[in-house]
């Protein structure tokens, strides 16, 4: 133990010897070095005083939260300053606590901090905030940037040993894929209680003497989960969208048979329509109706929600199944809107939060080629269709 | 609530029984209740509700745990294989310095 703990004051060049970086989504490895400052700025925005400790005098933030930190949750979710909503990392003192009062560990992502915060309505309680470089728990503990290494740092540096009596720190059970709790309490001498997996129940935790029921545990996906991701997933397809629809009023507009414009007015805005159903199909009823859709892989969920609209659409347009034209425009949508709907679903596998590693790979494999080809082939038998028309 | 339950059979999780302490630790940090006691050991119940975070593995400290861990995230897969950003999901800030850029799923809102 003290061996241990000399090596990591010993300077900043130590060497973690146990513990492997993960190979996979490193994100911002690099991007900053760890806040060389430890007690976090007073000056932040949502910090209401400060209050004093053996550490010096650490800011204090209330469990309610301000119209501003509603505000930025709301851009946030929209995708404005979401790569950029970090605050400083290190201890803060929510409410007034003593140095018996918990400590529950969070990432520097402010979604995360106020979300954690805002269930603590009258609770007083230190907040260890870790550099995750601005990134949840979740995301963060998957890249080891909320990691063993991290929090043993952080509780050396913060001054958290000469803050609280007790050598207890709570961390989101979902902070557990990147932190060793064996290792922090070999180095830090603070045994690693996981707290439950939702903020919403970590009252309740508390009050159960930092015992979890087995519903706490277990992450679900529920509705009002999946709908706060759908503007992201859309935001996210704007610039593709405009694009590809640019490219295809202008084809349709040079292979129209009737000039220019009679040829976007005809086919290029049904072309840019159906892009866009496609995508909502992908982007908004993937989440919305994820557990009831037919398949496991989610790109077989896409592919189906991709035929009901491409057939729906087929029908309204009244297209004339008779003429060869008519089949091939029919059969193009056939292939291109669920192509397009089953990447964009395949791609949700990222935000859901049951899609293993192995099973992305897998589905990806069949999923990929066939998604790529149904889009090629789609737009050369559209454009064939445009062609053929001319000789009508 | 309809099925969410992802592929069959591929997760890579694998328990040595004979390493196993009947700590328990793996259960309390499974987010999809994978595991149960059995006995003085841990026993693999719901091996397809696996999701590989590799929560349990990092937390085991026997060491009798293993996973392939990683983020099941096809953007992350794609950004790999195009050899962009470091073959990361959709978030963070670039490593090379230039704005960020997001390219699909919202893995990490």
């Amino acid at each position: 133990m003290e061996e241990n703990k000399k090596s990591i004051d010993g300077g900043d060049k130590f060497v973690f010897p146990v513990i492997q970086e993960q190979p996979s989504c490193g994100c911002g490895g690099n991007a900053a070095p760890a806040n060389a400052s430890a007690i976090p700025g007073l000056d932040q925005s949502f910090i209401m005083g400060s209050i004093a400790t053996p550490a010096g005098p650490l800011p204090r933030v209330s469990s309610q939260l301000t119209r501003k930190d509603h505000w930025g949750t709301i851009k946030t979710r929209l995708g404005a300053g979401r790569m950029n909503y970090a605050i400083d990392p290190g201890l803060y003192a929510l409410g007034d606590p003593a140095d018996q009062s918990p400590v529950l560990v969070t990432a520097n992502y402010k979604l995360s901090f106020d979300y954690l915060r805002r269930e603590l309505a009258g609770i007083n309680a230190w907040i260890l905030v870790l550099d995750t470089r601005g990134i949840n728990v979740w995301c963060a503990a998957g890249k080891g940037t909320f990691g063993t290494k991290e929090l043993i740092d952080r509780i050396e540096t913060s001054g958290l040993k000469n803050v609280v009596s007790h050598r207890k720190i709570i961390l989101p059970q979902l902070g557990a894929p990147g932190v060793a709790a064996h290792l922090i309490k070999q180095f830090t001498g603070f045994k690693v209680h996981y707290g439950p997996v939702r903020s919403e129940d970590l009252p309740a935790y508390l009050d159960a003497g930092l015992k979890a029921t087995k519903e706490m545990r277990i992450v679900t996906f529920p509705l009002k989960e999946r709908v706060v991701l759908i503007p992201i997933e859309l935001i996210a397809t704007a610039k593709p969208f405009i694009l590809i629809s640019i490219a295809l009023i202008i084809l349709a507009g040079l292979l129209g048979r009737s000039g220019f414009q009679t040829g976007v007015f005809n086919n290029g805005l049904f072309a840019v329509s159906a892009l866009f159903l496609a995508i909502l199909g992908g982007t908004v009823l993937i989440p919305l109706l994820l557990p009831y859709l037919f398949g496991r892989a989610f790109s077989v969920k896409g592919l189906f929600v991709g035929l009901v609209i491409a057939v729906g659409l087929i029908y309204l347009r009244g297209m004339d199944l008779q003429i060869w034209p008519g089949k091939m425009e029919a059969l193009s949508w056939l292939l291109m809107i669920p192509a397009i709907s089953a990447y964009l679903a395949m791609n949700f596998t990222g935000a859901s939060t049951y899609t293993s590693l192995s099973g992305v790979k897998k589905e990806m494999r069949f999923a990929l080629p066939l998604e790529i080809g149904g889009v090629i082939l789609g737009l050369v038998t559209w454009i064939t269709s445009l062609i053929i028309a001319w000789e009508l | 609530m309809g099925s969410m339950v992802y592929l069959k059979n591929v997760a890579t999780l694998g328990i040595d029984t004979s390493k196993c302490t009947g700590c328990g630790m793996c259960l309390d940090v499974c987010p999809h209740n994978v595991f149960k006691m059995n006995g003085k050991a841990v026993m693999i119940v719901d091996r397809d509700a696996c999701m590989e975070c590799g929560a349990c593995s990092k937390n085991c400290p026997a060491g009798a745990l293993q996973v392939q861990s990683g983020v099941g995230c096809a953007a992350a897969v794609i950004n790999g294989m195009l050899g962009r950003n470091g073959g990361e999901c959709c978030c963070g800030p670039q490593t090379d310095g230039t704005d960020s850029v997001k390219s699909g799923g919202a893995c990490c809102s």
